[in-house]
């Protein structure tokens, strides 16, 4: 009887392992599709999209040589900006939130404690509230240039990164700092050399955060910045599937396979951090 | 936040004072920032949505009036129905089948990291993206109909919904792993040795006990739900119209983000206002959800 039982729950799992399976083959068909089309002449991506790309619609790289230049710009500046942007506004607030967290937790008037609630406020406020008004005041304050735009983003998204911080900073031992302090640190090296070490896991759970969210947000910086010059990847792609009159798909599908490859790279090399941090994140939201 | 109470407090003095001298360095410029990229848009469109405006210095108090022209507006009344389906239709579909991913990975069984690899992968690429690689998937399966996903407002609703649901099980899944694998060992074997067979395992152990996550995915779900816009944009645009009569018009796939969005920045630019005023309103919506929301479910926490 009981070898039995054991042998059904050693079945059960082989059937759930091999449904599994098939769920994820699922769920990489659609990029694989994106790899598949990217090689197909424009015309064959709508008529035989599930079909390989064999004699006359297999185009070999013409569709990202093509895309390079698609829709009169060009694709590397597209690249070199959402780079530029992600990474100076995801350190820009992980810098300036953290020290406003460790200062808000350690100083606690009631005016900390007003911008605390503000921040867990804006948490809970939709982009489409102020977009327009908030598009408007980065123009008038010259807030709209990939090397400006990291201060509205700081300024949009320090919600949920104080938030984070001070959910964190609360449960560090006052302790530490006092004997820091003791010892002749001020509080500019107290902070950098002795609280700031302590935050890493949190420090890597908003980066995360910040990097997924920045990288691929679209309608913020397709408001406030000036696209005809400047155009981060989602901007680009959008562009170019939205507004133009004859769409190629084929060159489309070589430029969304050119942006995700990284994507996925970073992803699969960083994987463990950007999960934990997902959890953390969303354990305290 | 009670800590000025406590004994401690006294010895915290020595932190405090000498922090306190560096505001300027610590406080004043996430609060700038916070000012220009929060406070000051946010209060500036609450006041714009009651006055008529074109751009945010010329403008004309109106009062109530945006609000009365947004509530009578059909375009907008179809899309908060077709939100508030949309939003129902995938909390239900997203939490069932990322809890029931999410169980199946903690069963101990072979290659379970891989799964949850893959299940998350497509959280790392963007909403605009993701809607034209479905758009790309979906034409393909209607071309030989002769149909298209923005000529159908059924596939429109239901393709959106697999999209979504593809982008956020991955996502919900590894909320609910956190809470499986914190579901105390002993609890599970003291079910068993009572004689508990596996659903009853599973309603009154293991529920009771990732009741936090639930309420967590829950909240994460509905509110993404409620505030999508890339996917809809990229995916169906709003597309098929309805044009009526009158030579209004209804986007049959537009969710109240979209609407919002095409109110600001449609060719009437006299609707400002009322696009301002459809804002407020889609805000109470969203925050109220919220709230209302974390207080059912952490009741249920209390009672579980």
């Amino acid at each position: 009887m009981k070898d039995n039982a054991f042998k059904m729950a050693e079945y059960g799992k082989k059937a759930l392992t091999a449904f599994l399976a098939l769920i994820s083959i699922a769920y990489v068909f659609p990029v694989f599709m994106v790899v598949v089309n990217s090689f197909k002449e424009n015309t064959f991506v709508k008529t035989e999209t599930f079909a390989m790309p064999t004699g006359e619609s297999f185009v070999g790289w013409a569709n990202f040589i093509k895309g390079m230049t698609f829709g009169g710009y060009p694709f590397v500046n597209s690249v070199m900006y959402s780079v530029v942007i992600t990474v100076l506004s995801t350190a820009l607030i992980i810098v300036v939130t953290s020290m406003a967290a460790w200062y808000i937790t350690r100083v606690d008037t009631d005016f900390c404690r007003a911008v605390y609630y503000l921040c867990v406020f804006s948490m809970v406020v939709p982009f489409q509230m102020l977009m327009f008004t908030l598009s408007k005041t980065a123009d008038n304050l010259g807030f709209n240039t990939p090397w400006t735009i990291p201060v509205i983003y700081l300024g949009f998204g320090a919600g949920l990164a104080v938030f984070m911080f001070v959910g964190f900073v609360k449960g560090i031992p006052l302790d530490i700092e006092e004997a820091a302090s003791i010892d002749g640190c001020g509080p500019l090296r107290t902070f950098f050399s002795v609280v700031l070490p302590m935050m890493k896991p949190t420090l890597v759970s908003v980066t995360i955060l910040e990097m997924m969210w920045v990288w691929n947000d679209y309608l913020l910086p397709y408001l406030v910045l000036d696209i005809t010059e400047y155009r981060t990847l989602p901007i680009h792609i959008q562009y170019l599937k939205g507004s133009y009159g004859t769409v190629d798909l084929g060159a489309t599908m070589a430029l969304i396979l050119l942006s995700i490859i990284p994507v996925i790279i970073f992803y699969l090399a960083c994987q463990k951090h950007i999960i934990k941090g997902v959890a953390a994140g969303a354990v305290k939201g | 936040m009670k800590r000025r109470r406590d004994p401690a407090a006294v010895n915290s003095d020595i932190i405090r004072r000498p922090i306190q001298r560096c505001a300027p360095i610590f406080l004043w410029p996430m609060v700038a920032a916070f000012c220009i990229g929060f406070i000051w848009p946010f209060a500036q469109g609450l006041f714009l949505s009651f006055t008529k405006f074109k751009t945010t210095s010329k403008w004309t108090w109106v009062g109530l009036d945006n609000y009365v022209k947004a509530l009578a507006d059909e375009s907008f009344r179809y899309s908060f129905g077709y939100t508030a389906l949309y939003a129902i239709v995938s909390v239900i579909l997203i939490n069932v089948l990322a809890f029931a991913v999410a169980y199946a990975l903690t069963q101990k069984i072979k290659g379970a990291n891989l799964f949850r690899t893959v299940f998350f992968m497509p959280n790392l690429i963007g909403g605009i993206v993701l809607g034209y690689i479905w758009s790309m998937i979906f034409d393909g399966l209607l071309s030989g109909y002769g149909k298209s996903i923005l000529t159908d407002s059924t596939w429109g609703f239901w393709g959106l919904v697999i999209l979504m649901c593809w982008q956020q099980i991955g996502y919900m899944m590894i909320i609910y792993i956190a809470g499986l694998q914190a579901v105390p060992e002993d609890m599970l074997e003291a079910a068993k040795i009572d004689g508990a067979n596996g659903w009853q395992t599973l309603f009154k152990v293991t529920i009771p006990n990732v009741m936090p996550s639930i309420t967590i995915c829950m909240f994460l779900t509905l509110s993404n739900g409620f505030k999508l816009f890339d996917q809809n944009l990229a995916l169906t645009g709003g597309y098929p119209y309805i044009i009526n009569p009158d030579g209004t018009s209804v986007h049959t796939t537009e969710m109240l983000a979209l609407n919002i969005y095409n109110t600001f920045y449609g060719q009437n630019t006299g609707a400002r206002g009322v696009a301002q005023a459809k804002a407020v309103l889609f805000f109470i919506l969203v925050a109220g959800l919220s709230i209302l929301q974390l207080r059912a479910t952490r009741d249920k926490e209390v009672a579980a």
